[in-house]
């Protein structure tokens, strides 16, 4: 059953071995070369299940992989019933739980970053609220491995950018993401290196 | 402001130098029922006139901002008495004067606000501080007729992608670096085009007649781009190693990058809004294949794309006209002590009081 057309994947709900799963099939794009759009689907198709796979070997919650495809693109994944943080900021009502909830955004993009996987496309709609109140983190297809500043800041800043436009007035909910994230020097320089990409882009005030 | 019975008419002036493009134009707006108070305005639009005037550095070299100041200085009487004359009317029939108040290079934008002042305060009518970015966005829609779509905005000093929403024209995804406008330039700096007409037109034409994909950096973060890494990558082998690529296949691999990427984007903010619409505008959207490719994308999501040509693409000064006479028409307008101009006027901090 298609559950979501996002613009680069299928997303499936599918069963294998009796077990519900997410089928994530990646498709080609009639826009772009035929070389670029083989380099990007299969380099995205690998590199969403390496970096899940890196992410569930140092305890941060992602789906599990199950089964990677290669000749259809396709990527099987656990299935992770619950809404996404976008909708579940729409919903909420309660103060002291968001500001947790922002917490944890920090703490896990600290452990994801302190262990060199950055994320690449961070948005309120890539994080599911999973039935035990956990935040489980998803769509990898953008990731790499990087141990630089600059890649980690900038991850951030897709991130900050994605709070502004999707939550409007939401300033206080990104500050208590960063509050939490800069816990130590290491991620205290990534923050000074946000500053940085942020006046970077053009027309800033 | 002219009124017969109910209807309302709103003639006016724009001016716009904030690049290397001087452009003045002149709009009528005309609302047959008079100014609503709390919908949407969609006045009809009739272009009077539409004059503009491109400096043009020599081959190899960039525009300074003396230069094109200069340029402008001496070229605005002349377009503004071409304006006049082609639109039929005075300056007694004018309502507001529009100018670029900003993004844009500081001494071009200065010379031409310099002329919008005097002019206002000569013929005593009030002056209408623009966006550029939001005079781009309108124009387009006035044009194309698309109602409520997504915006990618390419030019020589911006690359977005833009959504409105509560008043505001939101920037979704933009470079983190270079334009893309800029980094097409550039390159073709590296292999001494023309800049005549434009130096993206020339590459343009060189892409259409390259056939083999050199592979380059592709830089795509979240709804976000970088250009600075592929132009550093090309600059290097286009020097380097003359022999082993023709500056066609170099300009095709450019373009058929660089554009992806602006598609990709483009079409991650169409599915995170979930719109059917993508507006195109800015000098880069003058691009065929850019617009090919985009239409391709749009059509695969059963959507639709809209682009302007040439006339509406590139700066001109209809765009400013049409931007400053919507929030004109709900009472807004630049006191003189206020109408300075500045270098940095992001897209999102004009509150569009003229939609809902």
């Amino acid at each position: 059953m298609l559950i979501r057309q996002g613009a680069e994947a299928r997303v499936f709900k599918t069963t294998v071995d009796g077990r519900e799963v997410i089928a994530k099939q990646r498709f080609s794009k009639g826009y772009r070369h035929p070389d670029l759009d083989f380099k990007l689907t299969r380099g995205r198709l690998n590199q969403e299940a390496r970096s899940l796979i890196r992410c569930r070997e140092n305890g941060i919650a992602v789906p599990e992989v199950i089964r990677l495809d290669k000749d259809s693109s396709t990527l099987f994944i656990e299935f992770i019933q619950g809404p996404t943080l976008k909708e579940w900021i729409f919903a909420n009502r309660d103060e002291q739980q968001e500001k947790q909830t922002m917490t944890r955004v920090g703490q896990i993009l600290h452990c994801m970053h302190s262990h060199n996987i950055i994320h690449g496309d961070l948005t309120t709609s890539n994080m599911i609220m999973d039935a035990a109140g956990e935040l489980v983190m998803i769509d990898f297809g953008l990731s790499q491995i990087s141990s630089s500043a600059e890649d980690k800041a900038v991850d951030l800043y897709v991130l900050e950018r994605a709070f502004v436009s999707t939550h409007p007035n939401s300033e206080r909910l990104f500050a208590g993401v960063l509050e939490a994230y800069g816990c130590d020097d290491a991620s205290q320089g990534v923050l000074r290196r946000l500053e940085d990409v942020r006046m970077r882009g053009r027309k800033r005030n | 402001m002219a009124a017969d019975g109910n209807s309302k008419t709103i003639i006016a002036l724009g001016l716009e130098g904030s690049a290397n493009k001087l452009g003045v134009g002149i709009i009528k707006h005309v609302y047959p029922a008079g100014i609503p108070a709390d919908t949407e305005l969609r006045p009809e639009m009739i272009e009077l006139a539409n004059v503009r005037d491109t400096y043009n550095p020599p081959p190899g070299e960039g525009f300074l901002p003396r230069d094109v100041a200069a340029h402008h200085r001496s070229t605005i009487i002349t377009l503004l008495n071409q304006a006049f004359e082609e639109a039929n009317i005075t300056h007694k029939d004018l309502d507001c004067i529009c100018y670029t108040k900003g993004p844009g290079m500081g001494a071009p934008l200065q010379a031409v606000a310099l002329v919008a002042r005097t002019l206002a305060q000569l013929w005593e009518i009030p002056l209408i501080g623009t966006n550029h970015c939001v005079g781009h966005v309108e124009m387009g829609r006035a044009i194309t007729g698309a109602d409520n779509p997504i915006v990618l905005y390419v030019s020589g000093g911006n690359t977005q992608v833009i959504a409105y929403s509560q008043q505001t024209y939101r920037i979704f995804g933009e470079t983190l670096d270079i334009a893309i406008g800029n980094c097409l330039d550039r390159f073709a700096r590296v292999l001494k085009l023309p800049n005549d007409p434009s130096p993206g037109y020339n590459i343009e034409q060189y892409a259409k007649r390259g056939s083999k994909y050199i592979e380059l950096p592709y830089t795509v973060k979240g709804m976000d781009v970088s250009f600075s890494g592929i132009l550093s990558f090309i600059e290097r082998i286009a020097k380097n190693e003359p022999e082993k690529y023709t500056p066609e296949d170099l300009c095709y691999s450019l373009q058929e990058t660089m554009f992806a990427m602006l598609v990709e984007i483009t079409e991650r903010a169409m599915a995170h809004i979930g719109s059917k619409e993508v507006m195109v505008v800015g000098g880069v959207g003058c691009n065929v294949r850019l617009q090919e490719m985009m239409g391709q994308m749009a059509k695969e999501r059963d959507g639709k794309v809209f682009a302007t040509d040439m006339r509406y693409c590139i700066d001109n000064g209809v765009m400013i006209a049409q931007a400053g006479a919507l929030a004109f028409a709900r009472g807004f307008s630049t006191p003189i002590e206020d109408s300075w101009v500045t270098q940095r006027f992001r897209t999102d901090q004009v509150h569009v009081e003229w939609r809902t």
